[in-house]
């Protein structure tokens, strides 16, 4: 890491909590504030596809600057969750859903909620790399400014911070005019991550986010998920069960039994893994099924 | 055991030497067939040489194929020489139609044919009088006009169906696809009874472009459904997930995605209006002099003059209407071909 | 289970209020994309209103008629006139159906040829030159059908009647074969056949490749396997394919009145060189048409319009429900 950016990061240790796009572009103008929040909770969380009942009444809570890894077989509903968190399960055609998101105390599906901002403030990176094919190295990472039209004044500052926040910097930093598509497949996602971090959300969910890569992409991937648990809640689905007990604070097990999915036990991720306190946690994480 | 070392690639599967021998010999007799047989009967002229020797060559085929491997065998050969002539009677028009092009309309293409316009001479007149400036300045300018106007509607069209799915999408797609179907020369007597008749009351290069342009909205729209319907759905939603409202999204990241493929429908579209005639004849007055003006007064395009041109008749006119499809092809082709390298390229990547 | 004793909530109402400009993007994009609805009703509804009136004068007899005449005093009011489009009508669907009948099988098997024959090379080449083939301007397959193709089609056309002269649609009473539905026919058969080869080629191309394989496994050969799996899979489709084609040939303007001699008697005989086309009609009679003539014409074209309409809003609905099933 360059010098200039330690300095920045000691000199600005006041987390600030953005309320509104004026804020959120505030925080954005001075490099290395930290934009943790008091943290995300959920109440009685249900979700449908149609007449599929597809999650039944998630209640968690998830404090700032911690690492949740939600673990269960495919098909639990782990997805579906965190993307009820940020409001994307609504886009799919017959989506419904029940309880409460509580960002920072405010509910997330209150009406007159600004959809936008909710999404600013909790990022998200998918389990498929998808830099945008039209954009260079350098403006996949600015790209959510330019999504959300937020101005800052030190563009480059940012980008760097970014791609260094999230271990990409010294591979790219030659090559910022590339287009996002020459990276390798485990670099893509490392700038995906660097593109969520740009807007500077409070709280970071990642889907599988190294399902599709090599061992060597996802150990990288998961130092970054390390640093940044420093600065930001994060919340990791992962069918991994070595990745959830490497990266993550906390660990929630999640379960379909022919149902809707539950969540079956959620505890500090050692305790998950050595003394579960249910019988069907057990066999999942000494792998006796999923 | 070290003969793993040594081991040469083959493929069994392919025909050997001794099945091609047969294939030739096969080919051969049913050419020297279809000769002796037209010879014979009072069949004449290229195409009886086709028949026949496409008819010689599938019964041959099949004839030998059932000896060697029964009537299953001979049934399977027969269909594969149909087949083959299937697609070369397909693709025999084609290469007609551009060989008589070209041998037809060379001798009409001169130098002063593209700095002249028909002000001071008839089709009829010697070649070295007059050109066909007028007709390209024509054509290029309601191409124009129609992209103009197409390009937007087609996309919004398409980004209807795509991007936003309303409830009418079913239904909308419908249309489109039947508009497609619209015959030209009604789409030509609707803008004369809509806008030439009751608003403007003269043929202009207008009134031909708006005709193109609802021929053009359907391909267009077709196509570039298609190309919004290959970009990933994950490119959407991180637009979204970043904080993007669907208009930013759509604007910054869907429609840059597709550049390249809308490039390619809007090339498609225009190949397939630039030489649209019926529309042309009703509502352009076919001008002989370069009109800049598409709003006043009559404009020229290649269709017309090709067609003015054949009507008229004299040899000179004929070898006029030749040069000016030959010109008219050219146009179409160097748009098909980019349309083609831009979709193959973008298929590459 | 010990934990759920839980009464399932109703969904939340998710209320969405999007941002002004997403409200005025969807608003515009509503607009562009009902913009073909529109564009179809104006054109039924202009050339109705322009036609109304030779329609409400001729009544069922614009379409049962076949005559075509007006006659105007030196002050060009109109005396009389008769307008009926049976000839016309009768010509339209014979020289589609003939273009039709010759191009189907010959789509078919070039399709089949791209799909299960051709190698790799030859497939994108011939694809390519097929497409090339639709974006040909009709006006060029009018003027290379009457100069080059004409005179092999007469000779052909001779040839079928004197040989086969005993089947009704092979049979003529005059021995005049310039300019014929059958030369018409032909000449809408190559324009055509790119667009049924290409619907057939895209849909024999979804037939389900483990039944493909199940049947080579079962000892097939490729016409077994092709006529077990593929057909089946494809017949509709085809059919569908076969009726876009025929839309096509019905609304074709200048090449089929480049080729065909238009006399306003309804004509079965194909091989004989008189015969009609709606779309041609528009173009002989419009030069030189009265103002109430142009009115006709509005009327022919409204007919040839729903006429297309219909045929390729049925074709488009047996290829769609096809591809569905298909897969």
């Amino acid at each position: 890491m360059t010098t200039a950016h330690e300095s920045e990061t000691t000199k600005m240790q006041v987390p600030v909590k953005p309320n509104s796009l004026a804020d959120v572009a505030q925080v954005l103008r001075t490099p290395g504030t930290k934009a943790i929040g008091t943290g995300l909770e959920t109440r009685g969380i249900h979700a449908w596809f149609g007449k599929h009942h597809a999650l039944s009444n998630i209640s968690l809570g998830f404090a700032a600057g911690t690492v949740t890894a939600l673990i269960g077989p495919s098909g639990c509903g782990k997805s579906t969750f965190i993307r009820t968190i940020n409001r994307m399960h609504e886009f799919i055609p017959g989506a419904a859903m029940a309880g409460e998101v509580l960002l920072d105390g405010k509910d997330v599906y209150a009406p007159g909620t600004d959809v936008t901002k909710i999404r600013l403030q909790i990022g998200m990176v998918f389990q498929k790399p998808n830099p945008f094919p039209s954009m260079t190295i350098g403006e996949n990472v600015l790209s959510g400014l330019k999504l959300a039209q937020l101005k800052v004044d030190n563009k480059d500052d940012l980008m760097q911070e970014c791609l260094e926040r999230a271990g990409l910097w010294s591979e790219v930093k030659d090559r910022l005019g590339a287009h996002g598509g020459s990276l390798s497949g485990g670099q893509q996602q490392r700038l995906c991550i660097a593109r969520a971090l740009a807007v500077r959300p409070q709280v970071l969910l990642m889907d599988e986010p190294c399902s599709a890569l090599d061992p060597g992409s996802t150990l990288r991937i998961e130092d970054t998920i390390r640093h940044l648990s420093e600065t930001m809640t994060i919340i990791i689905v992962t069918h991994n069960m070595q990745q959830a007990a490497r990266v993550s604070d906390y660990t929630a097990f999640f379960l379909s039994e022919g149902g809707p999915g539950q969540m079956i036990e959620v505890a500090p991720t050692s305790d998950i893994f050595s003394r579960p306190q249910d019988q069907r946690t057990e066999n999942y994480v000494t792998g006796r099924f999923g | 055991m070290s003969n793993i070392d040594s081991a040469i690639p083959t493929k069994p599967w392919r025909a050997s030497n001794r099945e091609r021998l047969t294939d030739i010999s096969i080919f051969l007799g049913a050419f020297i067939s279809s000769y002796v047989f037209v010879a014979l009967t009072p069949m004449k002229g290229k195409l009886a040489y086709f028949a026949v020797f496409f008819i010689a060559y599938a019964l041959f085929t099949s004839i030998f194929k059932a000896r060697q491997r029964g009537s299953a065998a001979a049934k399977d050969a027969l269909v594969n020489s149909l087949v083959a002539i299937g697609a070369v009677v397909t693709v025999i028009p084609v290469f007609s139609i551009l060989l008589t092009v070209l041998r037809k309309g060379l001798p009409g293409i001169s130098f002063g044919l593209f700095t002249h316009d028909m002000a001071l001479a008839s089709p009829t007149d010697p070649l070295n009088n007059g050109g066909l400036l007028h007709a390209i300045t024509g054509t290029l300018t309601l191409v124009a006009i129609a992209l103009v106007l197409s390009v937007p509607i087609g996309i919004l069209t398409a980004l209807y169906l795509t991007e936003i799915k309303g409830s009418f999408k079913g239904p909308i797609r419908f249309l489109v696809q039947a508009m497609s179907g619209v015959p030209s020369i009604v789409a030509g007597l609707f803008i004369l009874s809509a806008v030439l008749y009751p608003i403007t009351k003269a043929y202009s290069g207008l009134m031909g472009a708006l005709a193109l342009t609802i021929l053009m909205i359907p391909t267009i729209a077709r196509t570039s459904e298609e190309v919004l319907n290959l970009i990933p759905n994950e490119l959407r939603e991180a637009g979204t997930a970043l904080g993007g409202t669907q208009w930013r999204t759509v604007a910054m990241i869907v429609l840059p995605a597709a550049k390249s493929g809308l490039t390619t429908a809007i090339i498609l579209g225009v190949a397939r209006i630039a030489g649209e005639t019926a529309p042309i004849l009703l509502l352009t007055g076919g001008g002989d002099t370069v009109n800049p003006n598409a709003f006043n007064g009559p404009m020229g395009s290649l269709p017309y003059y090709i067609w003015k041109s054949f009507n008229a008749g004299s040899p000179e006119a004929i070898t006029r209407a030749w040069a000016g499809l030959l010109v008219l092809i050219g146009l179409v082709l160097i748009l098909f071909t980019s349309a083609r390298l831009l979709g193959s390229r973008k298929a590459a990547k | 289970m010990s934990t759920q004793e839980l009464q399932i909530p109703l969904p939340r109402e998710i209320t969405t209020e999007p941002r002004r400009s997403d409200k005025i993007f969807r608003g515009v994009v509503t607009i562009g994309g009902l913009s073909s609805l529109v564009l179809l009703g104006l054109i039924a509804l202009f050339l109705g209103y322009r036609g109304f009136e030779v329609l409400r004068q001729e009544g069922i007899g614009f379409i049962t008629h076949s005559d075509w005449s007006i006659s105007t005093d030196d002050a060009g009011n109109v005396i009389d006139s008769h307008f009926g489009l049976a000839a016309m009508l009768v010509g339209t669907i014979l020289c589609s159906l003939i273009a039709v009948v010759i191009a189907l099988p010959i789509s078919v098997f070039s399709a089949l040829f791209l799909n299960f024959y051709a190698p790799e090379w030859l497939k994108k080449f011939l694809i390519t030159v097929i497409d090339m083939m639709a974006a040909f301007p009709s006006i060029l397959f009018g003027i290379w059908g009457f100069l080059v193709l004409m005179p092999s089609i007469e000779y052909w056309a001779k040839l079928l009647h004197r040989y086969l002269g005993f089947i009704p649609i092979f049979d003529m009473q005059v021995p005049v074969f310039t300019r014929s539905p059958f030369v018409a026919g032909v000449v809408l058969s190559i324009m055509i056949i790119p667009i049924i080869t290409s619907v057939s080629r895209e849909i024999f191309s979804q037939a389900p490749l483990d039944r493909i394989q199940a049947a080579y496994a079962l000892g097939a050969t490729r016409w077994a396997m092709i006529k077990a799996v593929v057909i089946p899979h494809g017949r509709s489709g085809v059919i569908g394919g076969a009726m876009l084609g025929l839309g096509r040939a019905m609304g074709e303007t200048v090449a089929v009145f480049t080729v065909l001699n238009i006399v306003f008697q309804i004509n079965w005989e194909m091989l004989l060189g008189a015969g009609g086309n709606v779309a041609s009609l528009i173009i002989l009679k419009f030069g030189d048409a009265s103002p109430y003539e142009i009115k006709a014409l509005m009327a022919a074209g409204l007919v040839l319009f729903l006429l297309t309409l219909l045929v390729n809003g049925l074709a488009n609905l047996i290829v769609k429900t096809t591809g569905k099933s298909g897969r």
